[in-house]
């Protein structure tokens, strides 16, 4: 039996601190998700031949993801020294992983761009359309392969710190940010395609809006009362709140009224707008939780005051005579 | 193998790690709290060495004589100020006296009597103290015995504790670094390269102690916009100079060395103050089997670290970081998943 935790902390001030990123971040969180998941539509209209959407889907890519480049980059303390993050590559730092599938992600979204634009412009008999008609596949392809790691190591870039609301999400958070990714994308497609492409986007729109909510679930429970304590609070709480409600008309109303292109189009927007509110309330909520030393201070009493009734006392960080 | 074990957790040489064919030892800091006069010179010293401006407005934070506040940017070295009564004082005695009947081990191997003192390169010896009874073991001794017979516990102490970067083993700062600007020095210690850091402040939210921040500040606050922490005096332990504070304490309570030798003196003070009737004294870091893989600064507490505002049990989050890549790949493979689902079967 571990007893209550009770403890002095130093006149109430955090322990850790917490990460000194503004609201960019989470636009990138979500931006990035919108640009992966309409990477994924662009592909399989592609495949399943739904010009509009493969169109205006790649579109969308190109634009959320240059737009969450730009915001990561405002968001950097020298943003002249942006081009930093590719000096090198190092897989324990789930940025420079994400920097990287990012690069690779935005080349393959600007190709298939280039296609798009490529088809009004040079005649596909011409040698100029030749290569067009080749890299096309190779654009979606691409794009689909860069897509899920770029939706879900935004999790891990999260999860990968001693901020305790975050760090301990990490076994459920990487799929609430693909299942949101996928919802926020299919919500645009429903808003930008005629309802006679969009098929497959209500059907993503459902699948992604119930993984992110199920997951959230879960992971609220794996976190803990106090850890997840901060994601019902405060700001963190609201835009939680009223991000599930979001998600769930918006999926609700996708699957019900989406052959109806203005039912569509406010279920489209619906899912966006909760997709968003997830990733703002997340990032708030792990903020907070690293400027209260209760979230910091308290699990890591209860762990080590766990291993003490088990007798395990070699791995502390305190340690008496001899 | 070899070299992947250990490698994100537990015991291990991070010089080697890093690649130093030839290392120096292992250099770290003793922070003895329980010889603290908090005079605040190597908080001084340190901004004087190291060139660092102004910690933000000139503030009275009504705690103690802190007014410092925290380690950051530009505090390298923070004395920490608390103020306790005999309630808050026996629970520290409690504390420290359960440590012992837990049998929690000490830290390192029990060092030969003749290497543990003196053997610290760079460290000048205690200077004697003109008053007689400061300087008189016997006497703090039967001081602390009498207390102990009695039974009698101080109306009141002050416990000062002069803070610093841990120099981690396994150092979350540095792994998480994207671009490469925090290095494994040749001395195991964590250095920041100024001119490759591009401020984006991952390493901040990394830090299981809140030490290293990205400096705040217009293009007039020199290295406004990345993040500084405590470099070990870099610039100075490879000229066999000591670090500015350790220099700067005139009690030795900051003491500089060989990671070994400061393991060794910390669990030699503890044993000191234990057998002096003081149960409190215990050591924070240098166990390699914590969830750092051990620290290179390693402190003397007089009572449990959260009340100096240390954590208690930190755990490096990199330690997780595969399982947290797995989960992400399975996440990744849903997200697939779903989307061929959407795709497959009927257009509508």
């Amino acid at each position: 039996m571990v007893p209550d935790i009770e403890f002095d902390s130093y006149y109430g001030r955090q322990v850790v601190k917490p990460a000194p990123w503004t609201s960019d971040i989470p636009a990138y969180i979500f931006l990035g998700g919108l640009a992966a998941g309409s990477g994924l539509l662009g592909a399989g209209a592609s495949a399943r031949n739904l010009p509009t959407l493969r169109r205006n889907t790649r579109y969308a890519a190109l634009a959320a993801v240059a737009a969450g480049g730009l915001a990561l980059v405002r968001d950097l303390g020298k943003p002249s020294r942006a081009l930093n993050m590719m000096r090198t590559v190092k897989v324990t730092s789930p940025m420079s992983v994400g920097s990287w599938i990012l690069t690779a992600f935005a080349a393959f979204a600007g190709l298939g761009v280039a296609s798009e634009v490529g088809r009004h412009v040079v005649d596909d008999d011409s040698a100029l359309g030749r290569v067009r008609r080749v890299a096309d596949p190779v654009a979606s392809v691409g794009s689909a392969l860069f897509a899920a790691p770029l939706a879900a190591y935004t999790a891990v870039l999260l999860a990968d710190t001693a901020t305790p609301s975050w760090h301990e999400s990490y076994r459920e958070l990487p799929f609430v940010f693909v299942g949101s990714a996928n919802a926020a994308a299919a919500g645009l497609a429903l808003v930008t395609a005629p309802t006679s492409e969009t098929g497959p986007a209500r059907k993503l729109a459902v699948a992604g809006a119930a993984l992110e909510l199920a997951a959230l679930e879960q992971m609220e429970r794996t976190m803990g009362e106090l850890v997840a304590e901060p994601l019902h609070v405060g700001r963190a709480g609201v835009l939680l709140k009223v991000s599930k409600a979001l998600t769930v008309t918006g999926a609700l109303g996708a699957a019900l009224f989406g052959r109806n292109r203005a039912a569509a189009a406010v279920s489209g927007v619906a899912l966006m707008a909760g997709s968003a509110c997830t990733r703002f309330g997340i990032f708030e909520a792990g903020l907070e939780s690293a400027k209260d030393p209760r979230y910091t201070v308290t699990p890591q009493r209860e762990r080590l005051e766990g291993r003490r009734a088990q007798g395990v006392t070699h791995d502390s960080i305190t340690t008496s005579r001899q | 193998m070899g070299f992947w074990r250990n490698q994100l957790a537990g015991p291990t040489d991070p010089s080697r790690d890093a690649a130093w064919d030839d290392p120096e030892p292992r250099k770290g800091f003793f922070t003895d709290t329980s010889i603290c006069i908090g005079c605040k010179a190597c908080e001084v010293a340190c901004k004087e060495w190291n060139a660092i401006p102004q910690d933000g407005e000139l503030n009275l934070l009504g705690s103690s004589y802190d007014n410092t506040g925290s380690l950051g940017a530009s505090t390298w070295r923070h004395v920490a100020f608390i103020e306790q009564t005999s309630d808050r004082i026996e629970q520290a005695r409690e504390s420290g006296s359960r440590l012992v009947q837990l049998g929690m081990p000490s830290v390192g191997a029990p060092a030969p009597a003749s290497a543990a003192v003196g053997a610290t390169s760079g460290a000048a010896p205690a200077p004697a103290l003109a008053g007689v009874n400061l300087s008189d073991p016997d006497f703090a001794a039967a001081q602390a015995t009498a207390a102990r017979e009695l039974g009698s516990v101080p109306d009141f102490r002050w416990l000062m504790d002069s803070d610093v970067c841990k120099h981690c083993t396994h150092a979350a700062c540095l792994d998480v670094c994207p671009t490469g600007a925090l290095f494994r020095t040749e001395f195991g210690t964590v250095v920041v390269q100024d001119d490759v850091c591009n401020g984006c402040g991952y390493c901040v939210a990394a830090c299981p102690f809140g030490v290293i921040e990205r400096r705040d500040g217009d293009e007039t606050v020199k290295n406004a916009g990345i993040a500084q922490k405590c470099t070990l005096c870099y610039d100075r332990i490879g000229h066999d100079q000591t670090p500015a504070c350790a220099q700067a304490c005139p009690t030795t309570s900051i003491k500089f060395g060989d990671l070994a030798d400061m393991q060794s003196q910390a669990q030699e003070r503890v044993d000191t103050l234990h057998s002096n009737g003081f149960p409190e004294a215990r050591v924070y870091g240098g166990n390699q089997h914590d969830g750092v893989g051990g620290t290179g600064s390693v402190f003397l507490l007089l009572d449990e670290p959260e009340v100096y505002g240390l954590p208690p049990d930190p755990r490096v989050t990199t330690a997780d970081l595969p399982d947290m890549f797995r989960k992400a790949g399975f996440a990744a493979a849903a997200m697939l998943a779903m989307a061929v689902a959407a795709f497959v079967g009927g257009r509508k």
